[in-house]
């Protein structure tokens, strides 16, 4: 039962996390129509800056702070530079183009941190297990990211229901044209949504990083995942991507949790180990197959354009 | 001068009857690198057509067509693990695994469209990966390796270097004859029709869905074929066969030769994994240059080689 606890929290504390990613993907794509096969080369950005800053200044703050800054920065100048030349032209284009992103940062990264892995150590105050119910320890970090991730999910709806610029945002995602023809700096309007989408995924590398650790290539399994999330929510809307987020951050967790001893019940013990980590990776895949048979749309698709 | 005689012709031509005369050049010179890299190459250029098939005449820019490259060597290389050797029942069994994948799969995705179907057929094909890394009793992520070719009888032996790569080659050759003939067939109509004006063609009452979905099974097959020529290439079978970057490879290639042209994809592969094998003897980080290459290539250059080359009209 207390296990079921600790369970229920890490899927939470995952599902948050790619939420962030998911939402920077489907802000960038309901705003400017736009697929960002890199989003998850600036979530491994995010986490490469954070991991030197940090071993740099020596404080774990100081280097996040940092960190988010320079993935900010380098989302702007990437959409600058060239990925605004990608508006407007077929999927297939944007796809491909983002795709040539992906080998030039993995090899840029090999080549300035090299091949092996770095690893972001915590400060000793996020190393405390917490006692959250009477007998349930839960490590304090695990609950930052979450009070961190809830925070920034909350400020970003309060950023793109009540600000101007939100309102300027959801106004370029219903009819980009128009606000143009209003008036209204949409190319300035669009570096900016791109540079926050980059900033939340470095944000969410970043996180990740005192986890896991920190390696070439460890955006591109999540990013599968986050496009996952955004299909299933339904492209361009930013609720959908939570609730999906959430959704799938759960059935990932607890199936790589549940599956293998569910499985020893019908199966032989071998089989069941062998099969345990396919099947937990492929529940999500199957939820997104019935959601697509159900509502090709996604589950809360952003308004018709 | 007619069209019969432009510059893109005469390319092709050359191209077929390099291709064709290769292995002789090979063995004068005795260099065996070329060879194998070629047999490498006549491969995902099959690859490579079966997915302008439903890329370039279709419309369903497909991101996962490495799984069928996956299936295709697995049914080779599992059925062999299992001690089944005749290739008459291990090349059925591939075709026919990546038919049934296809089949499920397309029915699935044909259900979306545009970047969503990008993102169901990426996510269905990384399904397929995590499926072949867990199989434990094949392999798992450690792959599993082909210890005897496929047995014809008498009739080819595939493992004969030279044989190999005409069997390949046959298969290419074949490949793209297929698909001239499903292009200019009334079936072939109909779907190019259905990615014109889907709505316009329904009205008229064809079924697009189920043309798209055979189209799709077929280039599914294809692509199978070139996973089992390519398993029994390197005798050896990983899931990083069908990961996904790979799928990115093989849409590269066929939109670097020329999406939606019949030889395109074999002159977009050969660029491709030529540069890729000359850069990485130069520099072990040649994403570095082909990364922005491509970003280059989608921006500047539309229609890719092939129509470079077709506006490079002569007379």
């Amino acid at each position: 039962m207390l296990l079921v606890v600790e369970q229920l929290l890490n899927g939470l504390q995952f599902g948050l996390l790619l939420f962030l990613l998911a939402a920077g993907l489907t802000l960038v794509f309901g705003i400017m129509d736009f697929v960002n096969l890199a989003h998850g080369s600036l979530y491994m950005m995010g986490a490469y800056f954070a991991a030197t800053f940090a071993a740099w200044t020596g404080s774990f703050i100081i280097g996040i702070v940092l960190a988010l800054g320079a993935t900010l920065l380098l989302g702007m100048v990437l959409e600058y530079v060239a990925l605004r030349h990608l508006y407007g032209r077929d999927h297939l284009d944007q796809v491909l183009g983002t795709f040539g992103l992906i080998l030039f940062f993995n090899d840029a990264v090999r080549l300035i941190w090299g091949p092996a892995g770095l690893s972001l150590p915590l400060p000793a105050w996020l190393t405390v297990p917490i006692q959250i119910v009477p007998g349930v320890f839960y490590p304090s970090y695990r609950l930052a990211i979450i009070a961190v991730s809830l925070v920034v999910a909350a400020l970003l709806y309060l950023v793109v229901m009540r600000t101007r610029v939100g309102m300027l945002i959801r106004a370029g995602a219903s009819n980009r044209e128009m606000i143009g023809a209003l008036g209204i700096n949409i190319r300035l309007l669009f570096t900016l949504v791109f540079g926050l989408g980059a900033a939340l995924a470095g944000l969410a590398g970043l996180m990740q990083a005192p986890i896991l650790t920190v390696q070439i290539g460890m955006g591109e399994n999540i990013l599968i995942l986050a496009f996952v999330i955004i299909v299933i929510g339904g492209i361009g809307s930013i609720r959908g991507a939570f609730l999906a987020a959430i959704f799938v951050g759960m059935i990932d967790t607890l199936g790589r949790a549940y599956a293998p001893d569910l499985l020893r019940h019908l199966l032989s013990p071998t089989a069941a180990s062998t099969a345990a980590p396919a099947l937990s990776s492929m529940l999500i895949y199957l939820l997104m197959a019935i959601v697509l048979v159900v509502r090709p749309e996604g589950l809360f698709p952003a308004s018709k354009r | 001068m007619t069209v019969m005689f432009n510059v893109r012709s005469v390319v092709w031509a050359l191209v077929i009857v390099s291709l064709m005369l290769l292995p002789l050049y090979s063995s004068v010179s005795g260099n065996i690198f070329i060879l194998t890299l070629f047999t490498r190459i006549v491969i995902f250029a099959l690859a490579a057509v079966s997915l302008n098939l439903i890329m370039g005449y279709g419309g369903m820019m497909s991101f996962g067509h490495a799984a069928y490259l996956g299936i295709g060597g697995y049914a080779v290389g599992i059925l062999a693990y299992e001690g089944i050797g005749s290739g008459f029942i291990q090349w059925p069994v591939a075709l026919l695994a990546s038919a049934l994948f296809a089949l499920v799969i397309g029915a699935l995705s044909l259900r979306t469209r545009g970047v969503y179907f990008i993102m169901i057929t990426l996510a269905f094909a990384q399904m397929a990966y995590y499926i072949a890394s867990g199989m434990a009793r094949y392999g798992g992520d450690d792959g599993l390796t082909i210890y005897k070719r496929s047995d014809f009888g008498g009739l080819i032996n595939l493992s004969d270097r030279t044989q190999f790569y005409y069997v390949c080659l046959a298969c290419l050759f074949g490949g793209i004859y297929l698909v001239w003939r499903i292009v200019n067939s009334r079936f072939g109509l109909v779907v190019q029709g259905v990615r014109s004006n889907e709505q316009r063609m329904e009205a008229i009452g064809f079924h697009a869905n189920r043309y798209r979905l055979v189209c799709f099974v077929i280039s599914g097959m294809m692509c199978g074929l070139a996973g089992a020529l390519l398993a029994t290439n390197t005798d050896f079978v990983s899931p990083s066969i069908m990961y996904w970057t790979r799928s990115g490879d093989l849409m590269v290639m066929v939109i670097l030769g020329g999406i939606g042209s019949l030889f395109g994809p074999v002159i977009g592969t050969i660029l491709f994994l030529v540069l890729e094998e000359s850069l990485s003897q130069v520099t072990e980080f040649s994403g570095i240059i082909i990364g922005p290459l491509l970003l280059l290539i989608v921006l500047f250059a539309r229609g890719g080689i092939d129509g470079w080359l077709g506006r490079l009209r002569r007379g």
